[in-house]
């Protein structure tokens, strides 16, 4: 099988549909102004444009799902005894993610580490995960926000993906970067790619240098007195809603919420997303809750991303750059200048503030 | 686990016996439904397991009965929210879930030949409990036990039958105190950090492990620390609110640390040295 390939733009859509001859194919679709995942349909109009308001994390680790159902059952010969029958679904059909980004993909090797690489992974993403094959377009160049060279990632970096594509001459050049990409090269519509390898190389070259690096000095620690600094948090995060918007949108966060459904005999235990910017997060029963206040969550989930998973991840990053976060934050709190700034050995919690009254004025 | 692949899948178990501790705490006995599981499982003294109820959720309970009596598994409960209330609902016979065991234990190995100090207050008392009376079950291995617990009034305290047992043994110290005088109460009265104060055990060659609600565990660290405790002599046990039980969720995470995974047992050494949301 043929690790590189071409596809002209027109046959976008018969790959699509050839790629959800067996499996689900879940792609960026366009609703009115917005670009969403959705599962596709021959009716639902793809658009790779730019990047797409959603991650496509949910089709591996969808936002609701059904860990387990129950059922109560009266014993035959015993009507004061109820008995409790338990089912677990794992049958999932092969997925396709196409069309995603390399900050998308990235995304899925940083749930990876958590879900996957432990010894209780979780069995529901671990399956969706080998059951998908994901394709990505690597980027022409960044959109506002995007920072993903300050990462460790890049609009070609290919971490995460099986195949990536790459915009050139009125189509995409092709290169499968696992086996699972491999068998995605064997399709009909996709022609001999090994003329456009160089063009394709130079267009990303071109793309990864356009991206912003917020850290020129690395992605290094941050500076731990500052991280500690009750009034730099106060300060950064005055304005934040609470809305949890930076987390749904974020192709790394994972923290989810687990619920238990009934409906008279039989039920369902439901895990949903949640988010570390809700106060009930971590609100216990007694009424104590660790982190009350909103400038506490959100340290915590700068911190989760590029403090504490590092620490326990060999260094990893649990941000790929997405942007994500600072184009469709309702506040425009702005994740890669904040951390830019707690990497700054001289910075100084009171000057953050007085920044942001000169940037006012 | 009981051998799960799934580790959110729980394992069916009869409650066989539901004891009433105190007017809000109530203990229940369950056995696996699956008797090959019963008798093939293991956990260590201080792991948890998360009690369902199916249809309400899940909660997360320390097993209280250790791992030297393994006709049945313990767990107590103090009724506060809906999974604790449904649970003071269920009957001898009924089936709840369970997944355990979850979390670290207590190092009771490196405690050999030491002398041990426990300080509980409430509720708990349970995660001391199997501890306890692992070592009871092992005495020779340990050098003088004390315990020093106490709760709001003389209804309030957990295993009376058992504080009666211990009370007469002679290879165990154990200090009861209550918050205020009450009628028929003829011994101490007075906060734990207080009594432990007024006690003064000495902290040569001993560990203490203390665990009860959040202000009383702050008084009884300053009081361990006036009596020049080593942090690493002093341990404790965690809470925070949970959910997966398994690191995964992400909510009850100090710095990098997941309370139900990594914990729920530290040293104060080991909390010192962690980021915390203070
Ligand atoms: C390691 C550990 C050991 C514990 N051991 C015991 C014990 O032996 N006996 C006992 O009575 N209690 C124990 N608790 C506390 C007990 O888990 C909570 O009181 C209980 O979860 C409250 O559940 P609820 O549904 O009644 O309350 P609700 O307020 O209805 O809570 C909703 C849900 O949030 C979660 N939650 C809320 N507060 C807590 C909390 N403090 N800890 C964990 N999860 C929480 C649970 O999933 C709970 O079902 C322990 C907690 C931890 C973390
Ligand atoms: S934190 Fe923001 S920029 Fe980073 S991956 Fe998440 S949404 Fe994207
Ligand atoms: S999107 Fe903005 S306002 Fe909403 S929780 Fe995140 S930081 Fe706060
Ligand atoms: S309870 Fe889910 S991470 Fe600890």
């Amino acid at each position: 099988m043929a690790d590189k390939g071409y596809l002209p733009k027109e046959k976008i859509k018969e790959f699509v549909e050839a790629l959800g001859k067996d499996a689900t194919v879940f792609a960026p679709c366009l609703e009115g102004d917005t670009i969403i995942f959705r599962q596709y349909t021959p009716d639902k109009e793809i658009s790779l444009d730019r990047p797409a308001n959603t991650p496509p994390k949910g089709a591996i680790y969808p936002q609701c799902e059904t860990l387990l159902s129950f059922e109560f059952k009266k014993e035959a010969d015993n009507p004061q005894k109820m008995d409790v029958e338990l089912k677990v679904n794992t049958d999932f059909p092969k997925a396709v993610v196409f069309g995603g980004r390399p900050c998308d993909a990235r995304g899925f090797t940083v749930i990876d580490r958590v879900f996957i690489d432990t010894d209780t992974a979780d069995p529901y993403y671990k399956k969706r995960r080998e059951n998908t094959t994901i394709v990505t377009k690597c980027c022409n160049g960044p959109v506002a926000g995007c920072f993903c060279v300050g990462v460790g990632g890049g609009p070609a970096v290919t971490e995460g993906s099986d195949v990536v594509m790459t915009e050139v001459d009125g189509g995409y050049y092709l290169e499968a970067v696992t086996d699972k990409g491999k068998a995605v090269m064997s399709l009909p519509m996709i022609q001999d790619g090994a003329s456009y390898e160089a063009k394709a190389k130079a267009a990303n070259e071109k793309a990864t240098a356009a991206v912003r690096n917020p850290f020129p000095e690395g992605a290094d620690k941050i500076s731990a007195e500052l991280f500690d600094s009750g009034d730099f948090w106060g300060n950064v995060i005055e304005k934040c809603l609470s809305c949890g918007a930076c987390t749904f949108l974020c192709p790394t966060c994972y923290c989810f919420n687990i619920t238990d459904e009934q409906a008279i005999t039989t039920g369902d235990r439901i895990r949903s997303w949640d988010s570390c910017m809700f106060q009930h997060f971590t609100l216990e029963t007694s009424g104590h809750n660790p982190r009350p206040a909103k400038h506490k969550r959100f340290r915590n989930r700068v911190g989760h991303k590029f403090y504490y998973y590092p620490e326990k991840y060999d260094g990893a990053i649990a941000c790929t750059g997405c942007g994500r976060c600072i184009r469709y934050c309702p506040v425009s709190v702005d994740i890669s200048e904040i951390v830019g700034y707690l990497r700054d050995p001289k910075a100084d919690p009171k000057a953050w503030a007085a920044k942001k009254e000169d940037a006012k004025n | 686990m009981t051998g799960n692949q799934n580790p959110y899948l729980p394992e069916l178990a009869t409650v066989t016996k539901v004891i009433e501790e105190t007017p809000n705490i109530k203990s229940f006995q369950v056995v696996f439904n699956d008797a090959e599981k019963m008798k093939n499982f293991t956990f260590e003294p201080g792991q948890v397991g998360q009690l369902s109820v199916f249809g309400v959720g899940e909660s997360t309970f320390v097993i209280n009965s250790p791992p030297t009596r393994m006709e049945y598994l313990q767990f107590s409960v103090m009724k506060a929210g809906e999974v604790t209330t449904a649970l003071h609902g269920i009957y001898e016979g009924d089936v709840i879930g369970v997944r355990a065991p979850l979390g670290n234990w207590f190092p009771y190995n490196d405690m050999k030949g030491k002398n041990i100090l426990f300080i509980g207050g409430g509720i708990g008392l349970a995660p001391l409990r199997t501890l306890i009376l692992y070592m009871l079950d092992n005495r020779a291995d340990y050098k003088d036990i004390t315990i020093i617990y106490g709760s709001r009034t003389p209804p309030d305290l957990c295993y009376k039958d058992e504080l009666k047992e211990w009370e007469e043994r002679s290879d165990v110290n154990l200090i009861l105190t209550v918050d205020n005088e009450f009628p028929g109460w003829t011994k101490r009265t007075g906060f734990v950090p207080t009594v432990l104060k007024e006690e003064a055990p000495k902290a040569d060659d001993t560990i203490a492990i203390t665990c009860g609600p959040p202000i009383m565990i702050k008084f009884v660290l300053e009081g361990l620390a006036e009596l020049k405790f080593p942090e690493e002599n002093i341990i404790t046990t965690l809470e925070a609110r949970m959910k997966c039980g398994i690191g995964l969720c992400g909510r009850c995470n100090l710095g990098h640390k997941y309370i139900c995974k990594d914990g729920p047992v530290f040293s104060l050494k080991q909390l010192k040295e962690l980021p915390s949301d203070e």
